[in-house]
């Protein structure tokens, strides 16, 4: 191990801490965490958890939130594969001007939008649905996705699209069967970063639901003020947010720092 | 060369609707709101620039702009060098390459919301780990809901914690791309380390660090989650930026028509300075 | 400039090599005389990027020493060393301009200002781009970038050794030759000792006095062109060197007696040694069309532009033969002569016939 190692070691443990100190909490008791400071749980109880696993407004958070964040993946992948395909391989009229165009959406601060959202999905009989949420976090996913997808693209020869077409593959097939395979990796970034930006988002969430899709984060933060100072169980439910992100991160960890890299700017 | 054919509209059509509808109606509203002034009941008058004349002049908004820009300007000057130096001193292969990325990645992958509160829970000056340390350890006096200092040092924090990583991965992915003749060329040439950074690591990661240093600016300078879950704003006005003032007013007082407005000067103002960054930054390239 | 010599150099990418297997260079000695020019010629994987890391500090050998003039260099780092590297890919500092980069390496060694713009200046005349000193060197097409990445090896006048892995890989093909007669011009006129890595022999062959055949981490020969073209010795050489190669037949031999399909063969001179695995060789150009000798059928024949390469049929092997003229059908049954001088025996791969004085 050389000197130099200890800067990243340093810098991740400053990461574990506040980590660690959330997890911590979630095993203490109520009485425990009020009763005064303990660097680890001294009766250690699953009870906070208990409650999440057995209170349906606690757990259909989770499930609403998965539902959202994968409806909204699965959108912002299937629109922008086709147009990430038309900014990589053909110049058309307006394309510089339309790929900046979506990319300041990616600027729009999102209290900007909170109003308005409200009432345009309002207005459409959308809100407090799954699908309100999805469509609404495409505003800055969608630009992203083009934004990654387009790089990766950019790096598959055009050569592959010719000899495909001269060997009488049509479009849709040379599509689906040569390059999607081709860019899966950059499909895997793109969705990755697609899930992230979904499932951390909380102000749009919670704007456009009430009750029948409102997110997991909307429930703990409607805990912290109603229940007063019911920290292990906030502190077990954000121990709960942190896994489904953990479990994608794992999938795409080969992938993160060559996503980033292809993105153009 | 790409070709020339229109036909590519069909492909971005979709993209382009969802977008539009997304961006465009809301955007519509705002402006529309932003002209108006209602008393309820969904009565409207015409109201002109008014609005906008009285945010620009308004003092509450040019300190939460100043906040804004302080906030921003602290969270660039610390995470872009904090990045660069840890990404230089990771390993560049072996089995803990993926160690390194996965644990930096995880912060960003929390929820913003939770990531207050977790900072919030952390820094409790009776029963937080950072809090008690600093406050019976060391023997400081550390309460963010009391001092203002000690809110702002807390919100910069966390932003350090929580985004920093985003500049280690940028930059690391830059760093791996270069290929080992360049070090070996510059050791040929008696390069210092100094040197080697400045001659061949910075400008191999100048794209990544211009892709780095925009979606810094963009997320600090429209943040609001995070620090309203942790301060709420508070103590006083100290930690309100940008958007938890804007929501106040919007949400809070409902006071459409100057939310509106403010919305659209925030927006702009969002968008001329990521333009200038851009131009700043990649001027050189045109040469 | 200096004089380099290689003794026993062994290496090894594992930590603790076994066997033969285990080292990608085996065993070896080399004296490379001041101011020569040298290649080293070998397939992908033979080898000879290993070799020329070693020597430029870059890796360091399992076993055996490197000497610069005599002195034992096998532990200095590569900037103590006073060597240049050219490599595969043109390596420029893409924010400096052209000069910047060409003064970096004596700025680097703390050069005086004036002595630098000196030699900048004449190292810009010599490889033609003058009139780009002051370019932002990311500008330049890959083979001015290639040009100025071999100026920065030449612009220190105390360099023992400079030394290209394979240069020209990224170069478009008509700007190759230019190129290589370029270094081939900065030889003559710098008089440094350069070794050139190539996997090309034509690269191999115009611009070394001496080429160095490696493979599989082995030294097969070490010969001027010519002779590395008229006397391979070794099956690899042959093979590798010339187009088509040589042809290596399989073949019988007893008591010094060579035989071919049961045809008897005369080769150039005396037969050494016994046993092993015998096969013949012959170049095409030294194969003809005659009245008598081995028959065999033509089996294609391809036009190569200033003569035809005519493939024909002995039995099960195929031999190839370079003809000027007239040249038979596909089918035709014909004979064909081998020209005793240019007939070799190879045992077990190695050269085993004798010139007869």
């Amino acid at each position: 191990m050389s000197k130099r190692s200890i800067i990243p070691i340093l810098y991740i443990l400053f990461l574990m801490l506040p980590i660690y100190w959330l997890v911590a909490m979630s095993f203490k008791t109520t009485n425990e965490i009020l009763s005064g400071f303990s660097l680890f749980p001294q009766t250690f109880t699953l009870e906070n958890y208990k409650v999440i696993f057995t209170d349906p407004s606690w757990y259909w958070g989770y499930i609403n939130s998965i539902i959202y964040v994968s409806l909204n993946t699965v959108i912002s992948i299937t629109v922008a594969l086709p147009a990430a395909y038309a900014f990589s391989r053909y110049s058309f009229l307006g394309d510089k001007t339309l790929f900046f165009w979506l990319l300041t959406n990616r600027m729009a601060p999102a209290a900007v939008f909170a109003l308005p959202f409200f009432q345009l999905y309002s207005s459409v009989g959308l809100f407090d649905t799954h699908l309100a949420v999805a469509l609404a976090h495409c505003l800055f996913n969608i630009p992203l996705a083009v934004w990654i997808l387009e790089g990766f693209m950019g790096g598959v020869p055009k050569e592959l699209d010719e000899t495909a077409y001269v060997d009488g593959y049509s479009f849709p097939r040379f599509f689906v069967t040569i390059f999607l395979p081709t860019i899966k990796a950059g499909v895997g970034v793109a969705a990755f970063f697609c899930f992230m930006f979904s499932w951390v988002e909380l102000l749009l969430a919670k704007t456009l639901t009430a009750v029948a899709a409102k997110p997991i984060a909307a429930t703990m933060t409607k805990t912290a003020s109603s229940a007063g100072y019911e920290l292990g169980l906030l502190a077990a439910a954000g121990t709960l947010t942190i896994i489904p992100g953990a479990i994608v991160i794992y999938f795409v960890r080969n992938y993160i720092a060559k996503g980033f890299a292809l993105g153009r700017v | 060369m790409k070709t020339e054919n229109q036909k590519a509209w069909l492909f971005v059509l979709p993209v382009l609707l969802l977008v539009a509808f997304n961006a465009l109606i809301p955007i519509m509203t705002v402006v529309n709101y932003s002209v108006q002034e209602t008393f309820g009941d969904n009565l409207f008058f015409w109201e002109g620039l008014g609005w906008f004349e009285q945010i620009l002049r308004s003092d509450r908004f040019h300190s939460a702009l100043g906040r804004q820009f302080l906030f921003t300007f602290l969270i660039l000057i610390i995470e872009v060098p904090l990045g660069i130096i840890i990404a230089l001193s990771m390993p560049k292969k072996g089995i803990w390459v993926p160690v390194c990325l996965v644990t930096m990645a995880l912060p960003m992958l929390i929820p913003w919301n939770v990531v207050g509160a977790m900072w919030n829970i952390f820094t409790l000056p009776d029963i937080g780990l950072l809090g008690y340390f600093i406050n019976n350890t060391l023997g400081i006096e550390y309460n963010m809901t009391r001092s203002p200092i000690a809110a702002w040092i807390t919100i910069v924090t966390m932003d350090v914690w929580h985004w920093t990583s985003l500049v280690v991965l940028l930059s690391y992915a830059g760093l791996v791309s270069i290929p080992d003749a360049y070090y070996q060329a510059a050791k040929i040439d008696g390069a210092s380390p100094w040197k080697v950074f400045r001659y061949i690591q910075l400008p191999k990661m100048k794209t990544v660090l211009t892709i780095a240093i925009l979606l810094r600016f963009m997320d600090s300078f429209n943040i609001y989650t995070e620090p309203f879950v942790l301060t709420g704003g508070g103590p006083g006005n100290s930690t309100t930026l940008l958007s938890i003032d804007l929501v106040k007013i919007a949400l809070g007082q409902f006071d459409l028509g100057p939310a509106a407005a403010m919305s659209l000067i925030y927006f702009a103002i969002t968008l001329l300075v990521s333009w200038l960054f851009y131009t700043l930054m990649t001027k050189d390239d045109a040469k | 400039m200096a004089k380099i010599t290689l003794k026993n150099l062994r290496h090894s990418y594992l930590p603790n090599p076994k066997g033969r297997e285990d080292f990608a260079l085996k065993e070896i000695d080399l004296d490379w005389q001041d101011g020569g020019a040298y290649a080293l010629l070998g397939p992908s994987g033979c080898g000879k990027s290993t070799l020329l890391n070693i020597i430029s500090g870059l890796l360091h050998p399992s076993e055996g020493a490197i000497l610069f003039d005599d002195k034992d260099v096998t532990h200095l780092p590569p900037d103590q060393r006073n060597i240049a590297q050219v490599f595969q890919f043109p390596v420029i500092y893409d924010t400096m301009t052209v000069y910047d980069n060409l003064a970096f390496p004596l700025r680097n060694r703390g050069v005086a200002a004036a002595r630098v713009d000196e030699r900048v200046r004449e190292i810009a005349e010599m490889l033609e781009v003058t009139e780009m000193l002051g370019t932002r060197a990311s500008h330049l097409s890959p083979d001015n970038k290639q040009k100025i990445s071999m100026g920065r090896g030449l612009v220190r006048d105390d360099v023992n050794v400079v030394m290209f892995d394979e240069p020209l890989t990224v170069i478009d093909p008509h700007l190759k030759w230019k190129l290589r007669s370029k270094l081939k011009e900065l030889h003559q006129r710098v008089k440094a000792t350069m070794i050139y890595v190539t996997h090309d022999q034509t690269e191999a062959l115009t611009f070394a006095d001496q080429v160095v055949v490696m493979q599989d981490g082995e030294v097969v020969q070490i010969g001027t062109p010519v002779e590395l073209f008229e006397r391979p010795q070794h099956t690899f050489v042959g093979h590798f060197i010339g187009s088509p190669g040589m042809n290596v037949l399989p073949a019988a031999e007893d008591k010094g007696k060579v035989s071919l399909n049961g045809q008897a063969i005369a080769v150039e001179g005396k037969v050494m040694g016994a046993g092993g695995n015998i096969q013949l060789g012959i170049r095409p150009e030294f194969v003809s069309l005659s009245d008598a000798g081995l028959q065999a059928r033509v089996r294609k024949v391809s036009d190569i532009g200033r003569h035809c390469v005519v493939e024909a049929m002995v039995g099960d092997t195929s031999i190839k033969a370079v003809v000027e003229g007239e040249v038979p059908p596909q089918g035709a049954e014909i004979h064909l002569a081998f020209r005793q001088d240019q007939t070799r025996l190879y045992r077990d791969g190695w050269l085993a016939t004798e010139v007869t004085p």
